[in-house]
Parts: C-alpha cells; structure tokens; sequence
C-alpha cells in the first residue's frame, strides 16, 4: 500500500459506523481509494466537504483521530505475464509469501465492451463430463453458473471442469471459501502441474467478508488483460457468487438503503450483470468465459440471487444426488446452456443434438414411470425398459466422473439406445439411425 | 423554440454513485440534459429532481473519479433524439450514439457519436409544393431510405400552419442541405433541412386521430394470430420466468411480424443476445420483401452492463424512432426486451434520491410511468388521410417467476394482450411456452377486430377459435381427472376428449421456431389447419380401449406435424394430407 511523501493526511473523522467513516476533505474523486487507520477503503459518498468511506475490513477499533490517506486513484490492479502462478487477496496484493508483481497500474472494474465489437460465441469447450458436454455443451465467451446446494460437490466439480477445458489462463476467483476449500482448489492445481496457468485471487472466511466486492473486479481486470491484450482464452470460475451478493446487501444496509427482495439491494441485478457480462468472444480469438457457483438455500432458485442469476446468465446447471446410482450427476431436466445450440451438431458430430433430445425425452417417460410405480398403478413392458435406461444413462453418461470425448458419449448412448429400446421408439431421425445404430 | 439566452451553469456539490448533486447559477429545468466536465470528459446527465438552487441529475455513465468543483454545463433543452434519413439498420446505444462509429473495444466515457451521416447522399423527391398549407409533420418530400420510403417532414416542434414557400426539386442531398423554405403565420421564412431533433419523454402527436385499432397485426406465429391476435397498432406483453423461450419469442416476432420496420430495444438484457441479431440480421431474408431483415431494421441497445441510467433513456428513445416513421405513414413493430429492468433503473434512482418506496421498493408512480409509455403505441390517421402504426410488444422478466409483483401487475393493466409463458410448458420443450388459456387478448373482443375477422379470414372465424379454447379446456380438465382416477379408471371417451386437445396443442399452438417452414405460418394456412384440427375434433372415432386412443391420436399428431413441416400446397403436402385422411377413415364411425 503506496503513500507519498507530499499526500495530506487527514486526523479527525467526523462519524463512524459499523462500515464506513466519514471526515471533512476537499478535491477527492468518486470512488477514490484511501488508507484508514491501515486499512483499505473507498469513497462511496461525497455531499459537499464531508466524504463517507466504506472500510473493507470493518471499522473495530477506528479512532475518531485515525490517519486518513487518500491514494488519488480507484482501486487497480497490476497486470503482466507475471500474474501466472500466483496468489492474490481480494486487494490484489501476494498471499504466496512471494515478491508483488511488477507491472501496469489497470483500474478494476472498467468500462464495458461495446457489443458490436463482440463476436457470436461458436467455440465448443469440452469437459469430458457427459453431462456437460453431451446435454448442456459449453461455449467460449459464455457465462452459466452451478446452481448447487452448499452441500454439493460444486468445488471440485469446477476445479475439474477447469482442468480439463482448454484454456490458455484459469483465473480463479474465491469468495468466502472455506480455507480447506481454497487448499483443495491449491492442491488440485499444484498437483495437475497446471500452476503456471492459473491466478488466485482468494477472500476466504477467514477474511473479512466486505472485502469480498472486489474480487470478481480483480478476477475480471485479469482476464480483461489476457483475453484483451494477449489474445487468449481465459476461463474464470467465481465461487460462490452468494457469497459476493451477500455482502453487497451488508454493505446496502448499512449505507442505509431500502432493500428490495430478500433483503438484497434494489441494484443486485446491475451488480450481477456487470460482472457476468463481461464474457465476451473477443473476433481475434481471445475470450472469457465465466463460470460460477451460486449455492441455494433447500433448492430455492426463486431467491432474489439465483433469479437475478438466471436473467443475467445463459443457463444454469444442476448437480444432484441420484439415489438409484449412488451417484452426483448434472441433472438433464433442471441444467440448461443456452449456447449450446452454437455448437452441438456444428463443432460436434451431427447426430448429436437429436441422441440428446432422445436420451432426454427417454429419461424423461423414465421419470413419468417411476410416478406411475410410486402411485402404485401397473407398469408396462416400455415404462420397465425406460427405468433400466435411465439407470444406466444416469451411470454411464450423467454421473459427474465420466471423463470421455464426445463422439464416446454419443457412441455410448447409441448402445444404450440399442440395449432397451427399438429405433422407432428412439425417434431419430433415420438417417441417423442407419449410420449410428450398433448393428449386432 | 430556439432561445439564445445564457445557458446556465453549475458546479458540483455532492456525488452518490449516479447521483450527482449540482449548485446551478440560473434557471434549470426537469428533464434538461447537462455536461459535467470530467478533466476533460465530458459525462452526460439529466436533472430529475430541483431543489432550491441545486439541481438533482442523474449521470449516464459512471462517475468514477468525480469531484466536488467540477463545472457542468446546462444545455437547455431536454434529452433530445436526431431524426433524419439513415437511422434504419443502425445499431444505436440508448443515449442514440452510433455504435459503429466508436472507437476500440471498450466503451468510453464521454464518448459521443453522430446518429447520422451528415456527409452522404440521399436521392430526394419533393412531395409538397409551393403555396401548400401543412402543419407540423407535413410531409415536404421523400428519399430512398433502403427500400423504404423515408418522408421529409415539417419538424414536429413546430406549432400552427406553414406555407410552403419553395421545395428543393428532385436531387441529390445531404441532411444538411436546404430541402425547403417555409412561410410562418407570421410571415417569417424558415429553412429546413431533412433533420430535426425531439425531446424522448413527450410524445410525438403528428396525427389526427388516434382510433381504437381495427386490423390484424399478422405475426406467423400460430398461438398468437389464431389464438390470442395483436392488433395492428396495439400493445402486448410477455412475462415468464427465466428459460421459458421469452427472448426466441421476440426474436421470432422480429423476423417474421408483417411490419414495413422493427425496432428492437435490447434494455438491459444480455449482450450476447444482441450480438445474435447483429449476426443473424444481416444474413436473414425478409420474406415479405426479399431483402435482408436488418434493412428494415434498427436495434437501441443498452445491454445489462451498459450504464443502468440510460436504460430508462432506451425505451424512450425507441419509441420516439417508433413514432417518426409512423408519421411517415408506415406500419412499426417495436420490442423491448425487457421493461422489468427499465422499472429496476427507475428503483436504484428513487432509492438513492430517498424517495418513499412503493410494494417490491420501486417507485410509486411505476404504474403510471409504465401505462404512460404503452400508450404511446397506437394506430393513426395522418392529417393527408394516411395511416401509419406503432405495435409495441414488451417482455417483463418477473422476479421468481412471481407474475403479482409490481411490474408484471403494472403493465396488465397497460397491455391489451397477455402472452404468459408457462414454466411448466417449456419443461416439457412444448415451445412457444405461451399459455393459450392463462393469455388473452382483449383485441380478439372489439367488434371492430371481429368484424375484421370474419370478412378477411372467415365468416366464422370467431366462433371457431372459441369452439378450440374450449376443446382446449375440456382437454385439460380430462388430463386431471386421468391423473387423480388412472389410465383405466376413466371412460375410453375421456381420452379421447384429451387426445382431441393435445391435437390442437400439438399442431396449432407448438410451433418450431428453428424450422425454416413451421417458423412462420401466414394466415391463410392458419386457417386451413385450424379447420383440419376442428374437423377431427367433429370426426367421431371407435375405439375398444384406452391404448388405442393415445396411439392412434399420436399417429394423427406425427401426420399433421409433418404437414406444418412441408411448404403450404406442395407436393409433400399434400401426400402428408392423404395419408392423414386415410389415418383417419381407419377409425372413423361414418
């Protein structure tokens, strides 16, 4: 934290609350960073001489005669090669034990992209999870977060996803992780000997939750310079976006504002927005591509957070506990990306948006079957057929351990299609079935 | 109008997030548009509140790194759009700044473009001639705007009677050239070029009489046309919660809707939705005119990371390009997509200026606002007898899907036409998810629409689209019963009462926005379908069990499908039509 010799120092602070203080200074910008009592904090007010800053870390133990240090500028973040490998607080200052970086001075959270300077997204992301990839293909330049329970495995589902998907740079950026979680996320990476091209930028519980605001700006800054600068393909996991939305409606409540919805801020939607938009393809190849965790409270996804989430992002995917197997699998019904029309059956081969479709559809009369059994009326020799798929579909195919290429899971579900059903049931279409069906 | 006095100045005096405080040294007005001076930058605002001698404003862009002192200038005038030929096909943000002409990836601060060209060409014909009378909106000539014909007109600021004193003969002319001199009541002459500028928040009322609308806006969209129709000139909305095919629906009406112009107001949505028309447009044919779709068309973009200040701006501006070329005499489709985040704008605004909250904490004049904006649509006579129309078509995007908050309740009662989209239809990848018995469409009650109806479609036509929501009804209520009693605790009629409705479902209300054929449905084979569906639900069927009915009406469905999914009359068709009649004859009881 840099100060200067010629800076004025302020000594007599006018009001203090649980976030903020407030003291007379004159010529400060909006959004201007400054330095109390050796905490980092921002100016979120001006009326007249008397300025309010909002301290990340909280106010215990601020003095009314604190020093106040205003550092001229909105908070930035330096940005080079250097980044790779690295570990950063929500500051964006190294928690590795290792040197600060060197490099130029970016403003976080900057201006958008003018949209007609984007491109369509059409680059399929493979995951080697059939769950994604078969049913909800991802796209570069999308944003979709997990909609998870917080008991759900949601972490390493995307420390998987992150290491499997080819990406020139992994940003991560943790938002009251769980200091096991943020090892686990350290480990994976270090252990998969993929540390060089990945950056951290970690608010953990132990940390204060305030603090939490700047790290997607962090993360984003980042991605900005590679995506932007360097012309790569960034891929940015958020966890856990609640967490973020969280401290936003502490910080509205205690600037005194109305909360609208479940006590969140009238602008969550802006709030979410800002950060989940900046996905972008970018025409010169560079991109970024978020994905996020928002966790519910019992499922609820009519909560403002994950409602103000699906308006915003493109689709959303569902883990789930499937009792029959034992197994967590990405739910076919629920999950939803919305690019994947992009480049199912374009960059992938062209049965593969018709083998989803049915393999759904199935699972799904599956899904009817079991309602008919558990409101005990007869079963017919198709509804039985149809449970016996789906407990393989669900095995072989959704379950969050699969790790195959694509044309491995439409090949998998053309068996599966052969095993239990006729082609006439399967409705595809017959130039499809002619090529793909196995031929025993 | 045009006042040279002192424009008045002002520094500022306080700053919360978008919300500057601003102590002025004159006169100010509501509504009036300001620059603050930013080092150099220059952030534009717009004052929404007075008190004494400071001016509240609202900036629409950020106020990063602004500082008590820093000067602002008033403008005098209110936020104002430039209308003139070349605003068709032009991607505009909501401030109307040509996207296109910026710079760099990034948007800047500050950053200001021109909506037209003031440089290029237009090929000019007079209309009006020396010694005619117009008032304002008179049309004093035309150019070739794309295909269309883009009238010049006497500024719509203007009040009172104008003679026309001379018109530029036909050439070639840029928006800045004189095209015309006309005479005030009091003599004075006065140049006009083909440009003109007003204010977004006053509507435009060049028109003599504003009827309650009488014709069938076509959208080849089946669930509405036949089922729930818009009226030309009329106004709708479409809630529904996230996932349920709100934006495919607006996209498809903004291909195929039967409309000389769409304007498209992407208001706080996703980026990437935009992208996809800026992609999709200028590639796809209008199948009304063979051009390309983005020829008739003009996008205000304000996407969701955009300044949220200028979303409010969006809408407005939208609809003021709405009305310009209705004063031309054309037919204009306008979509917004969505109003909810305009409404959640207007809440961050009233909360940082501490107003006393309504329900949901937005604003308490929401419903007023709202049904303010949606009676701007309409359709019109010109004062030369002409007509031209704004359709307005609004997507509301509830929290939680819950369709009693505010915005959704506030706009019902705005809107004629309701199209609620169901959840549970679009799980079942039933699409367009539109309910058809939860939607309504006030228009398909005025006599003057049913009139309509039964010289240009059918004599009939609206006793038989109430004959299919009944069947529709009965269908539903059977499917309850068959659930609570089971497949075989019900009458064999009982399916078939079911099956008869799930044919309508199937063939008239599902429709394949992504098959070249289905997507689009004109009127003429709207009918011809309709009349196939009601047949069968006439038709009486023998059956000896429950299996057979659903069999045989899935075979039934599969046959009509593959009707909707051949071109009208082809040969396919027709080999489609008469392997159904003989589906048919298997089962029939003569």
């Amino acid at each position: 934290m840099e100060t200067k010799a010629f800076q004025k120092i302020y000594t007599k602070l006018t009001q203090v609350t649980k976030a903020t203080c407030s003291l007379k200074a004159s010529g400060i910008g909006y959004e201007e960073m400054a330095i109390v009592h050796g905490r980092l904090a921002q100016v979120v007010k001006i009326i007249g001489e008397d300025v309010t800053l909002q301290i990340f870390s909280g106010t215990e133990g601020i003095p009314t005669n604190a020093e106040v240090i205003f550092l001229g500028r909105p908070p930035v973040l330096k940005v080079g090669e250097e980044l790779s490998g690295r570990f950063f607080n929500a500051y964006g200052d190294p928690i590795d034990g290792r040197p600060p970086i060197e490099g130029e001075e970016r403003q976080i959270g900057g201006p958008s992209v003018n949209p007609v300077r984007r491109m369509q997204p059409s680059e399929f992301i493979p995951t080697g999870i059939a769950g994604i990839d078969l049913n909800n293909a991802l796209v570069t330049g999308q944003k979709i977060p997990f909609f998870a329970d917080p008991d759900q495995p949601y972490n390493q589902v995307m420390a998987m996803v992150a290491l499997r998907a080819d990406a020139d740079k992994i940003i991560l950026g943790g938002m009251g992780l769980t200091n096991d979680d943020y090892l686990y996320y350290k480990n994976v990476f270090e252990n998969a000997g993929a540390l060089d091209r990945i950056i951290s930028f970690v608010n953990t519980t132990e940390n204060p939750p305030v603090e939490r605001i700047l790290v997607p700006d962090m993360a984003l800054t980042a991605a900005e310079y590679f995506a932007v600068d360097k012309h790569q393909k960034v891929l940015v996991l958020l966890t856990d976006m609640t967490l973020y939305a969280d401290a936003l409606s502490i910080v509205s409540n205690r600037m005194d504002q109305i909360p609208s919805k479940d006590s969140m801020p009238g602008s969550l939607y802006s709030d979410l927005a800002k950060i989940y938009e900046k996905a972008v393809q970018f025409p010169d190849g560079g991109s970024i591509t978020i994905i996020a965790v928002t966790t519910l409270s019992g499922g609820d996804i009519t909560h403002a957070i994950p409602d103000n989430t699906g308006y915003i992002t493109e689709g959303q995917l569902f883990l789930r506990k499937d009792t029959d197997i034992g197994k967590v699998i990405v739910d076919p019904f629920r999950s939803l990306s919305r690019l994947k029309q992009l480049v199912i059956g374009k960059k992938t081969r062209a049965d593969h948006p018709q083998v989803m479709n049915a393999a759904i559809r199935l699972y799904a009369d599956a899904a009817n079957a079991k309602t008919k059994q558990e409101n005990g009326f007869d079963l017919t020799d198709y509804d039985d057929r149809t449970l016996k798929f789906a407990k393989d579909y669900s095995d072989k195919l959704l379950a969050i351990d699969v790790n195959i290429e694509v044309d491995k899971m439409l090949e998998t579900s053309w068996n599966l299609f052969n095993e239990h059903f006729e082609p006439a049931e399967v409705g595809i279409k017959q130039e499809f079935v002619d090529q793909y069906w196995p031929k025993n | 109008m045009e006042k040279t006095i002192k424009m008045t100045k002002g520094t500022v005096a306080g700053i919360i997030a978008n919300l500057v405080f601003v102590e002025v040294d004159g006169p100010v007005q509501q509504n009036e548009i300001c620059y603050i001076d930013l080092e150099g930058t220059k952030l534009m605002a717009e004052v929404i509140k007075i008190v004494g001698t400071q001016a509240y404003v609202q900036v629409f862009e950020s106020t990063r790194g602004l500082k008590v002192n820093h000067t602002v200038e008033f403008t005098g005038h209110m936020l104002e759009v430039t209308l003139g030929p070349g605003i068709l096909s032009k991607n505009y943000d909501g401030l109307q700044n040509d996207l296109d002409k910026m710079d760099g990836v990034f948007l800047k601060r500050g950053e200001h473009t021109n909506p037209l060209e003031d440089d290029k060409k237009w090929e000019f014909k007079p209309i009006a001639k020396a010694g005619d009378v117009l008032e304002a909106g008179g049309w004093l000539g035309e150019v070739k705007e794309n295909w269309m014909p883009h009238k010049i007109m006497v500024p719509f600021k203007f009040e009172g009677k104008y003679t026309v004193k001379s018109v530029a003969s036909a050439g070639e002319y840029t928006i800045l050239d004189n095209i015309a001199v006309v005479t005030d009541e009091k003599g004075k002459d006065i140049n006009l070029t083909m440009t003109q500028k007003w204010p977004v928040k006053l509507a435009i009322k060049a028109y003599t009489e504003k009827p309650r609308p009488f014709k069938l806006l076509e959208t080849g969209v089946r669930v509405i046309d036949t089922l729930n129709p818009i009226a030309e000139g009329g106004t709708g909305f479409i809630p529904g919660p996230f996932g349920t095919g709100k934006t495919v629906l607006q996209h498809a009406l903004s291909k195929q809707a039967e409309a000389d112009m769409i304007i498209v107001a992407a208001c706080g949505e996703r980026a990437n939705e935009v992208v996809e028309i800026f992609t999709e447009f200028p590639e796809l044919d209008d199948p009304r005119t063979g051009r390309k779709l983005m020829e008739r068309t003009t996008i205000i973009a304000n996407t969701s990371n955009m300044p949220v200040a200028a979303r409010e701006a969006s809408v407005y501006t939208a609809m003021t390009l709405g009305e310009y070329y209705r004063a031309m005499g054309l037919k204009v489709l306008l979509l917004a997509d969505s109003t909810s985040r305009w409404a959640q704008a207007l809440r961050e605004m009233s909360n940082r200026m501490e107003e006393l909250p309504g329900q949901d904490a937005f604003p308490m004049d929401l419903p007023a606002i709202i049904s303010n904006f949606y009676s701007r649509a309409g359709f019109t006579y010109l004062s030369n007898g002409e007509t031209g129309s704004i359709t307005f078509i609004g997507t509301v995007s509830p929290a939680g899907g819950n369709l009693k908050e505010p915005v959704t309740e506030s706009t019902k009662k705005a809107a004629r036409c309701f199209y609620a989209l169901s959840q549970q239809r679009a799980d079942s990848k039933r699409y367009p998810a539109i309910d058809a018995l939860e939607s309504y469409s006030k228009y398909a009650e005025y006599p003057e629409l049913i009139e309509y109806f039964r010289a240009n479609i059918d004599p009939d036509w609206p006793e038989k689209i109430g004959l299919a929501r009944d069947i529709l009804i009965r269908s539903r209520e059977v499917a309850e019963q068959i659930n609570i009693l089971g497949d075989d605790g019900v009458p064999v009629e009982y399916h078939d009462r079911f099956w008869k409705g799930e044919v309508i479902d199937f063939v008239i209300l599902q429709q394949d926005a992504f098959d070249k054929t289905d997507a689009s449905t004109p009127l003429e084979r709207q009918k011809y379908m309709l009349n196939w569906v009601l047949d069968i639900y006439h038709t009486k069927f023998s059956f000896e069990s429950f299996e057979e009915v659903g069999t045989f009406f899935k075979r039934v469905i599969n046959q009509m499908k593959q009707m909707n999914y051949s071109e009208y009359n082809s040969d396919k068709f027709k080999q489609n039509e008469k392997e159904l009649n003989t589906l048919i004859e298997e089962r029939k009881i003569a």
